[in-house]
């Protein structure tokens, strides 16, 4: 009696197994739960964003989605990582413009190389913006920039990391309007905010989303985009001042390089539904974030025009 | 008044209370866990309070983070390695302590000084906050330099029989600081190479490495029987009774050490950027700098474990005050807690005080209830620790331990670069250990590298827009870096000071 049960018991292991070996086969991705990896610290926007995408990513994709943290060199030690990880699509990771693209173009050992970054999409971006303090005497860009032209060398702008796209547009911005700001980099856009509110600092480059959490104490001067902000319609752009140059950070999904066309698209088409769900539509524009989308094609073309336009301005600040 | 009695009824209701003593024991897991932190704990915690009403799922971060800190101190005392980065110090005379056969009296040494530390934390955030806060925005850059050169001063407190070898220490810990991207200006430091030294160093696989590694090796050399009562051999245990008393009595017996610890704690956690790893070496030196015999510690002296322990407590309700007043995300768990207010709806800063009054006095408030509790479960969950340490033999603990370290030092940041050099430094530890080197001076280098570097790079810059040309003008000009540049100045003397008046006395 006791055989007969071990032997069915074994049959039946072994047709359960089988069963979902060919299930496996058969199954749609995703089948299993997703990975989707943070580069950077938890708190900051990258797991803002992701924190909120998730419930909707889960109930489109119908899979668990699972939110690890890979930290370090600026992002560069995950996305060192995604590029060896296995292409099945179950680990996707977080990324940025302008990071990706200036990363191994400033660094000899990045780990690895702008063109083995497999873009699904970029969903988000945060337009850089110039602020002071509430109660500064700038009380129009002109009042800045005039200043800063009688004063060179002697305005404080922080924001935050080197090389990054508040540093850039320090720099786009010094070029444009022909002055001499200084740059601080702190370390993360919320690492500059406590010398902001100390006066340690007489501005700051930042994102729209810094803008948007201090309303209360920070009065913006411009915006880096090409038209204004909704949250912001009083803020004029550089560009409508008669600054020509927009700039900013993006953040997307990327998934190991050769990864099947069937996978990113799929994931592509979810953040898309995501980025289109009215409620977090609301929430992320309320904390400042600004929706867009380009998919996997549009997602390349893009990464390969700013690469461009970062090789001129890298050079322009190579010569000083 | 009102408001509070409004906070104290919430944070009582049932289903908070249930939460936070089920919660409890698994934020003290964590915290005993080397290489399991508070943050991972409340990072872990947070897409669970999604589903809570926000003032429930503060209070259950507010627990998860001090019972977290609280275990942190439990291998610290037991087998010399500190659970997290708060218990650093607790090591140094803690485990002389379980060597003396003392261990359980330390145990509840700790759970009545963490009462106290806990109390005047939460007294110092609910009554001070928007003062305090307006002082640390104060520190610029170039104070954060004089305060990280003022941290370094404590180096001759830290270091054991030898000054000389001190100092080495900590250089080598402010070098092995400098691996990776540098914090302002991005260069590459030191990677060899290697992709994932760009990360730089993780200060606690390296803390794992320094203290667990080589006491590891100790177990090992003895592999019979049990380990401490292979280490406490020739000291009677004590009953537990017995150990509550002395705890009690130890943890009363210096007042001022409790006041001056806790306001240390609250202090230092109140700059962004400085929490409680730098915070409980601070108490520890200068309660050992208070005493009037400085040689008992790192002997066993209860003290040395009241000061830390306070210290790290009040440091917890500290790095509070910059979220909740500024909206700063002062320390990596105020910044996770900014995250989940953010998709809360709650906007971090000073609208918590106005539109979401009820809620921000309630969270504040749950850390009465939260230190209270973490105690009391504390209590139970030393004695019991300290059992299965006891009774398991180190033919088990060894290969567990080790286990431990290496699942630990990967999880930190899943990097496997990490588990390498927490091998890595447990070799150079123990190596350090023999010829006489502490690890107390490295791991202040590693902690207080990165302050002192951003410091000094972003005050030069500061300076060079101020005074063109001259920018070390800055560091000296300030009143509050004069201040700090005074007390160091006095804190480096020190050591050389009262050796002389010792010299004299004697």
């Amino acid at each position: 009696m006791r055989r007969l049960v071990i032997s069915l018991t074994s049959i039946l292991v072994i047709l359960a197994i089988f069963g979902t070996f060919s299930g496996t086969a058969k199954a749609a991705y995703p089948e299993r739960p997703i990975t989707y990896v943070i580069a950077f610290n938890p708190g900051g926007e990258s797991d803002i964003t992701a924190r909120a995408q998730q419930p909707h990513l889960e109930k489109i994709l119908g899979t668990q989605v699972i939110i690890t943290y890979k930290i370090g060199g600026g992002g560069a030690v995950g996305w060192s990582e995604i590029v060896r990880a296995k292409p099945d699509g179950y680990t996707i990771c977080g990324h940025n413009i302008p990071h990706i693209i200036l990363q191994p173009l400033q660094r000899k050992d990045t780990g690895y190389k702008t063109s083995d970054i497999n873009t699904v999409c970029w969903f988000e971006a945060t337009p850089n913006m110039l602020v002071v303090p509430v109660d500064s005497k700038f009380k129009t860009l002109d009042d800045f920039v005039k200043y800063a032209k009688e004063h060179p060398g002697q305005i404080t702008l922080g924001g935050s990391g080197s090389y990054s796209a508040n540093h850039l547009g320090t720099v786009e911005f010094n070029e444009a309007a022909g002055i001499d700001t200084v740059y601080i980099p702190f370390t993360g856009s919320g690492d500059a905010v406590p010398a902001f509110l100390g006066g340690h600092v007489t501005g700051l480059m930042t994102y729209t989303t810094m803008a948007a959490n201090y309303k209360d104490q920070m009065r913006p001067l411009a915006v880096a985009t090409e038209e204004r902000l909704s949250l912001f319609p009083d803020v004029p752009t550089f560009k409508e001042l008669g600054y020509d140059f927009v700039e900013g950070a993006y953040r997307g999904i990327c998934v190991p390089p050769k990864t099947p066309d069937e996978i990113v698209n799929k994931l592509a088409d979810a953040f898309k539904q995501v980025n289109e769900t009215p409620e977090y539509k609301e929430m992320m524009e309320s904390m400042g974030f600004q929706m867009v989308f380009y998919g996997p094609e549009e997602s390349k073309k893009f990464v390969e025009e700013r690469t461009e336009y970062y090789k001129r301005i890298l050079d322009k600040l190579e010569m000083k | 008044m009102g408001i509070f009695l409004d906070a104290f009824i919430n944070v009582l209701a049932f289903k908070n209370l249930a939460a936070m003593t089920l919660l409890i024991p698994l934020g003290m897991m964590a915290g005993a866990l080397p290489g399991f932190t508070a943050t991972m704990a409340v990072a872990i915690l947070v897409p669970f309070t999604f589903a809570m009403d926000p003032v429930m799922g503060l209070i259950c971060v507010s627990a998860v983070y001090c019972s977290a800190i609280y275990g942190g101190a439990f291998p610290a005392i037991l087998i010399n390695t500190p659970g997290t980065p708060s218990s650093i110090a607790t090591c140094f005379d803690g485990y002389p302590m379980t060597l003396q056969g003392r261990a359980q009296e330390a145990l509840f040494t700790i759970a009545f000084a963490s009462l106290v530390g806990g109390f005047i934390g939460t007294i110092g955030l609910i009554a001070f906050s928007l003062p305090l806060a307006k002082i640390a925005l104060k520190f610029g850059p170039p104070e954060y330099f004089w305060v990280s050169i003022f941290g370094l001063t404590i180096i001759a407190g830290l270091s054991g029989d030898s000054l000389l070898k001190g100092v080495a220490g900590g250089i080598l810990g402010l070098l092995i600081s400098t691996i990776g991207i540098a914090p302002v200006g991005g260069d590459v430091r030191f990677t060899f190479g290697i992709s994932s030294f760009q990360g730089g160093v993780e200060l606690i696989s390296v803390l794992i490495g320094f203290f667990c590694i080589p006491e590891v090796f100790k177990m090992a050399r003895n592999p019979v029987g049990s380990y401490l009562k292979n280490t406490s051999v020739g000291s009677t245990v004590e009953g537990y009774k017995e150990a509550i008393f002395k705890g009690f009595r130890n943890a009363f017996a210096d007042v001022v050490n409790l006041i001056r610890s806790s306001i240390i704690g609250l202090f230092v956690g109140i700059l962004p950027g400085a929490g409680g790893n730098i915070s409980n070496l601070i108490a520890y030196n200068e309660v050992k700098r208070a005493s009037k015999n400085p040689e008992s510690f790192g002997k066993g002296n209860p003290q040395g474990i009241v000061a830390t322990e306070t210290a790290d407590k009040a440091t917890i309700m500290g790095s509070f005050v910059p979220l909740l007043t500024l909206g700063v995300p002062g320390s990596p768990v105020a910044a996770v807690v900014y995250g989940a207010l953010m998709i809360q709806g709650l906007n971090p800063g000073p609208e918590l005080f106005t539109k979401h009054a009820e809620i921000t006095y309630t969270f504040m408030t749950s850390f009465f209830v939260a230190t209270a509790l973490t105690v009391l479960i504390g209590m139970f969950a030393g004695v019991l620790f300290y059992q299965i340490i006891m009774r398991l033999p180190i033919r088990v603990l060894v290969p567990g331990i080790l286990l431990l370290t290496i699942v630990g030092s990967y999880a930190v940041r899943n990097n496997f670069m990490d588990v390498i050099f927490m091998l890595g430094s447990g070799y150079l530890g123990y190596v350090l250990g023999k010829l006489g080197f502490s690890p107390g001076p490295v791991v202040l280098g590693l902690v207080l590298g990165p302050i002192a570097e951003k410091g000094l790079v972003q005050g030069y810059l500061m300076g060079n827009s101020i005074s063109p040309g001259m920018p070390w003008v800055i560091f000296f000009t300030r009143p509050i870096s004069i201040v700090l540049i005074v007390i160091s100045l006095i804190s480096a003397l020190w050591p050389f000071y009262s050796a002389r008046r010792r010299r004299r006395a004697a």
